[in-house]
């Protein structure tokens, strides 16, 4: 399994979880846990994934993932795993 | 599994605070690059560069975005060029040519810096270490990412004063040689007492010779990220101030460390050192100055500066010991003038003086750094400031270093533009009561005393 992290942050919208998980449905990627809160009318949201069996590269994913932000009008990062790990974990 | 207030902590960090890994620098022995011909030496010194750096920034770069951790420089250290030209080089020109080469090369390679055009004299000067060193003013102003370094002194053996004064006149020369350009050249070239072997960030950046073939030592920075942790501090006793520096310091740290691992495995070389630093840029919010106004003094260089500074450092290494598996290079605060805005609003508003500089220098990596002084200063003063600061490494066992710009026709009330992360150094007043006398005495001054420690 290859975790990574994806976050979105930006005003609440309909379609955010949606639009985002569709994209990760039709590139084979599985969403393992999701947490979301909304604080002053900001949305904001985690996932991690596994993208083990992902069709894309990587690189793919980071760039598409921020094209698909620019569309819902949101920022989407996504960051393997390990550097939460390695932060918050001894 | 992680919950969203961890992951957010993360995140928020590297978008408001600047959070980043200051550089990835790759450390390359070129001992078996010397030849007897400077052509030969250059062309095996480039295979061997590129051999093993060829895909350092592609690499950084991935990484990276994997992670979405910015890695702000990559860069190179190389064993100190005189003891690689000493074979084959015969005139400071001929280090020169080296020195273009290693310029070509490490732009090729996407590294903004490469340093080890470097001697190391902390006893005595070598007819290569001297050549070398006529040829700094010249070789820095031909090039521009090649950073140069000299050790004139250390803990073990005193101080070179040959090399102090020699290096005062090679830093007046440098200025001028690159007085059209804010004099650019003195932003490369530092002059230390004892130089780690294993240092990531530059000027001082250099492969020592107890290193091995190849190694990664990674700088971690987060000023900002500091700051912002002590900003919700305010009025808390010193155990908390200090808990938060050193929980902030660990979890900063821990990012360097991964990066520095993932880069080795990579990149298929040996994972050296984590340098522990605070490492400020010019941008707003990354600045160690202002992590010690958030401590409580109303502007850098106030009293009780040095005593914060001292506890920052050492909390700063506290916290990131336990985070690494190996420590080394400056590991401490930076308090380059230049690259870190509330330094350079403390100096312009006369809050913060050379004088007070030094004294911090005494409880934190690394030196008088990137301090512009008036262009009338004199070599024996500049010497004599490079003497002070080495005296002050020499004695506490620690590393000092002294990078300042002498600026040709300009005057304390005037400032510099340097660009990028080299910033704007306002230029500052010198004590200008002669040394000129101690500074032409010739020999060193020995080493001290390791005993009746008082």
């Amino acid at each position: 399994m290859e975790k990574t992290v994806i976050t979105v942050v930006g005003k609440d919208t309909t379609g955010i979880i949606a639009r985002s998980s569709t994209y990760l449905y039709t590139h084979n990627i599985n969403i393992l846990d999701i947490a979301q809160t909304v604080l002053d009318g900001i949305f904001n949201m985690m996932m991690i994934v596994d993208v083990s069996g992902m069709d894309i590269s990587y690189e793919e994913l980071v760039q598409e993932l921020r094209n698909l932000a620019t569309e819902i009008g949101v920022d989407i990062r996504c960051q393997r795993e390990e550097i939460f790990d390695m932060m918050h974990r001894i | 599994m992680l919950n969203i207030k961890e992951v957010f902590e993360t995140t928020n960090m590297i978008e408001h605070d600047n959070l980043d890994v200051r550089t990835v620098t790759m450390g390359i022995s070129l001992f078996d690059c010397a030849d007897r011909t400077v052509g030969e030496t250059c062309s095996r010194i480039e295979e061997k560069i590129r051999k093993y750096a060829g895909r350092l920034a592609a690499t950084a770069d991935d990484i990276a975005a994997e992670f979405g951790i910015p890695i702000v420089n990559k860069r190179i250290s190389i064993t100190p060029v005189s003891l690689i030209g000493a074979s084959c080089c015969r005139t400071p020109e001929d280090y020169v040519t080296i020195c273009k080469m290693l310029d070509r090369v490490a732009k090729d390679l996407g590294c903004n810096f490469l340093g080890g055009y470097s001697a190391v004299v902390s006893k005595g000067i070598t007819e290569s270490d001297r050549l070398l060193i006529e040829s700094i003013p010249e070789a820095l102003a031909v090039t521009d990412n090649i950073c140069a370094s000299v050790n004139v002194g250390s803990t073990k053996t005193g101080i070179n004063m040959d090399a102090v004064k020699l290096m005062g006149e090679t830093v007046k020369k440098t200025a001028r040689r690159t007085a059209d350009r804010e004099c650019i050249g003195c932003a490369k070239l530092v002059v230390l007492c004892n130089a780690p072997d294993d240092n990531p960030f530059m000027a001082g950046a250099f492969l020592g010779i107890t290193q091995g073939d190849a190694v990664i030592n990674v700088g971690v920075s987060g000023p900002g990220v500091v700051k912002a942790a002590l900003d919700k501090c305010h009025g808390a006793d010193f155990q908390v101030l200090c808990d938060t520096i050193k929980k902030t310091a660990f979890k900063i740290t821990r990012v360097g460390q991964m990066v520095a691992q993932e880069a080795a495995s990579r990149l298929g070389v040996q994972f050296g050192i984590i340098d522990l630093s605070l490492a400020p840029t010019p941008a707003i919010g990354d600045s160690v100055a202002d992590i010690i106004e958030a401590m409580g003094i109303e502007k850098c260089g106030a009293p009780g500066t040095t005593a914060a500074l001292a506890l920052l450092n050492d909390q700063v290494k506290k916290g990131g010991v336990m985070a690494s598996s190996y420590v080394g290079g400056l590991s401490g605060a930076f308090i380059p003038v230049s690259e870190d805005a509330g330094m350079i609003a403390a100096a312009e508003c006369g809050a913060l003086t050379i004088e007070k500089l030094e004294a911090m220098t005494c409880v934190c990596s690394v030196g008088l750094d990137m301090i512009a002084v008036p262009g009338s200063t004199t070599a024996a003063t500049i010497s004599g400031i490079i003497a002070d600061e080495a005296a002050i490494g020499m004695v506490n066992q620690k590393t000092t270093a002294v990078r300042i710009l002498p600026v040709e026709g300009k005057d304390v009330g005037e400032s510099i533009e340097l660009g990028g992360l080299l910033g704007t150094a306002p230029v500052m007043k010198v004590n200008n009561w002669s040394c000129e006398e101690f500074i032409s005495r010739a020999g060193s001054i020995p080493a001290p005393i390791h005993s009746f420690k008082n």
